[in-house]
């Protein structure tokens, strides 16, 4: 993990350098700023632009270990003080999203398990809202469905748990589309298996057999499917908090590429990186909980 | 039931291919024609999906820029399939060390999960059509990779590769003649699941003004135009997302064909 993190800021480190332009232009607005010389100089030598490359990586890299990730351009904040205030947001944002999905995914992989026609049709709709609607599609239908014509939910994401419904809406289906197809698959195969047999000539009625024996053979896969919710989730909150002018770290990140304020897009995708590892290391853990196979071996 | 989705998957693709190649045939007016006394009509029989703000006809110009939404997503795609061949090819053929190497390299990639990747390379080569066509192709390659390089770990191992070995053929003629047509198979299914991915991943980054600019009658640029006017005039940002919608569902629905297909073969 610390290998990874290291390589995936080796990696970004050296992409900005293959930005064309002089980076001290950009800290003082841009090519159309027309700073003077003096000034270039000051900007050059305040972010230690004008020494070798190699010492700046390596000052680069003794920064990160302590936590620093640069000044922002565009705020002229801390970029550590601008992810930490957005963080929040969308972590509250991609949570609730993802609970929300794995209760929609659970319920209709246990519906259309029992053979309902009906629950299958549902999850066939949402595996299709999920490969193929683009996140800011769903959100405008949403938006034109329950704001501009019903009038339930506010267009965009006021404070207070009703600003959340349509963003949360906008995440959590997709993803539940995924997520019920393959519990979908793995409920079938454990519910055809000859220990769901055993386990009804012992007695047990269709949902104990669901909850205590169908239900863990359907959780592994879509734990395996946790680091790519979390993509999915991150690169959705890009949209989502845009659409509905939600402050957060996806509508930052866009801000910055739009600004390209170098430091504040690097903080952002180095601290999304920490977190989609903490998420695949703890997906490992979830897994060894879950399946007791894994334990034994 | 399957084999009827198919069906529908390939009918769109063939009205999309049309429309893409001969959009006069099927919308003959000029999709940059503006006409200011006609701004923002709701769909009616004289402009089907109304008209946007300079009252140029969005049914004419959703049809004239299915080619350049086609082409920017098969474009992604194969520049997302081109890069996994390259790394897929190398890490299943290659030494240990070139293994280890690039599914090390692969994993450091996968860290920048979405549309991550795709935003830092625009940020470093700045917006527009091209940067973002390449950036989703990269974007998408490590997926690609994955999967190009464990179905090479399958075929090096098949029997008729050990027997072409065992005839005396050269390493080349193994590769071309054997190996990569087995690959292919699968990279087919791949290809027609991916352009509906990059479809929607090139019209977000579109839709987020990183991507074509208006007025080029391109759907995400389309969209971008109309996001400005959504609470009023729902069909500017409507007819182009339906368009896109029916792309990623057709090349979804082509591409699940194909895979059962290869499955029950």
């Amino acid at each position: 993990m610390a290998f990874v993190l290291w390589a995936v800021a080796t990696v970004t480190f050296f992409a900005i350098r293959l930005i064309p332009g002089d980076p001290a232009e950009a800290i003082l607005g841009g090519p159309g700023s027309q700073a003077s010389a003096a000034a270039l100089a000051q900007a050059r030598a305040d972010y230690g632009l004008d020494q070798p490359l190699f010492v700046q990586y390596l000052h680069y890299l003794g920064r990160m270990l302590r936590g620093d990730l640069g000044t922002s351009y565009a705020l002229k904040q801390p970029v550590l003080a601008v992810v930490g205030e957005n963080l929040g947001g969308t972590l509250l944002l991609a949570v609730v999203s993802l609970i929300v999905a794995a209760a929609i995914a659970l319920a209709l992989a246990a519906w259309s398990a029992q053979g309902g026609r009906v629950a299958s049709g549902v999850s066939w709709l949402l595996e299709v809202i999920a490969a193929a609607v683009p996140h800011f599609w769903l959100a405008i239908s949403l938006i034109l469905l329950f704001s501009t014509t019903l009038g339930w939910l506010p267009p965009v994401s006021v404070p207070g748990p009703i600003g959340l419904v349509l963003p949360i809406l906008t995440l959590a289906l997709p993803l539940s589309g995924f997520l019920a197809q393959v519990m979908r698959e793995s409920i079938l195969d454990a519910i055809a298996s000859p220990f769901v047999l055993a386990a009804r000539t012992r007695g047990e009625g269709s949902g104990g057999v669901f909850w205590r024996h169908a239900l863990r053979h359907a959780a592994i896969p879509a734990i395996g499917l946790a680091g790519w919710a979390f993509g999915s989730l991150i690169s959705g909150a890009v949209v989502v908090e845009t659409i509905f002018a939600r402050p957060g770290l996806g509508r930052s990140l866009l801000t910055a590429v739009q600004q390209r304020d170098v430091p504040l897009v690097l903080g952002v995708v180095l601290v999304v990186a920490l977190g989609y590892m903490l998420v695949t290391t703890l997906t490992d853990l979830a897994d060894r909980l879950v399946d007791p196979r894994l334990r034994a071996s | 039931m399957k084999r009827l989705l198919a069906w529908i998957g390939v009918t769109a693709l063939i009205f999309l291919l049309i429309a893409a190649l001969a959009p006069g045939l099927l919308a003959p007016a000029d999709p940059l024609a503006i006409n200011p006394t006609q701004s923002f009509r709701a769909p009616s029989f004289d402009h089907l999906f109304g008209t946007d703000e300079s009252g140029r006809d969005i049914y004419t110009r959703v049809i004239h820029g299915t080619g350049a939404s086609l082409l920017i997503g098969v474009s992604a795609t194969a520049i997302g399939i081109g890069l996994a061949l390259v790394f897929g090819l190398l890490a299943g053929l290659g030494p240990r060390w070139l293994d280890f190497g690039t599914t090390r390299f692969l994993e450091v990639l996968f860290a920048f999960p979405g549309l991550l990747l795709a935003l830092l390379f625009i940020v470093v080569y700045g917006p527009g059509v091209i940067t973002s066509t390449i950036a989703v192709g990269l974007a998408t390659a490590p997926g690609y990779a994955r999967i190009i390089r464990s179905r090479v770990l399958v075929v090096r191992r098949a029997p008729y590769l050990e027997a072409a070995a065992v005839l005396g053929r050269g390493w080349w003629f193994r590769l071309w003649r054997h190996l990569l047509p087995n690959v292919a198979g699968s990279l087919f299914v791949l290809v027609t699941l991916g352009i509906g991915q990059s479809i929607v991943w090139a019209s977000s980054l579109s839709y987020l003004g990183l991507g074509a600019v208006p007025p080029a009658a391109e759907w995400g640029a389309m969209l971008s135009a109309g996001r400005t006017y959504l609470a009023s005039f729902w069909w500017m940002t409507f007819f182009p997302g339906l368009f896109i919608m029916i792309s990623a569902v057709a090349s979804t629905l082509v591409g699940r064909g194909l895979q059962e297909r290869n499955r029950d073969s």
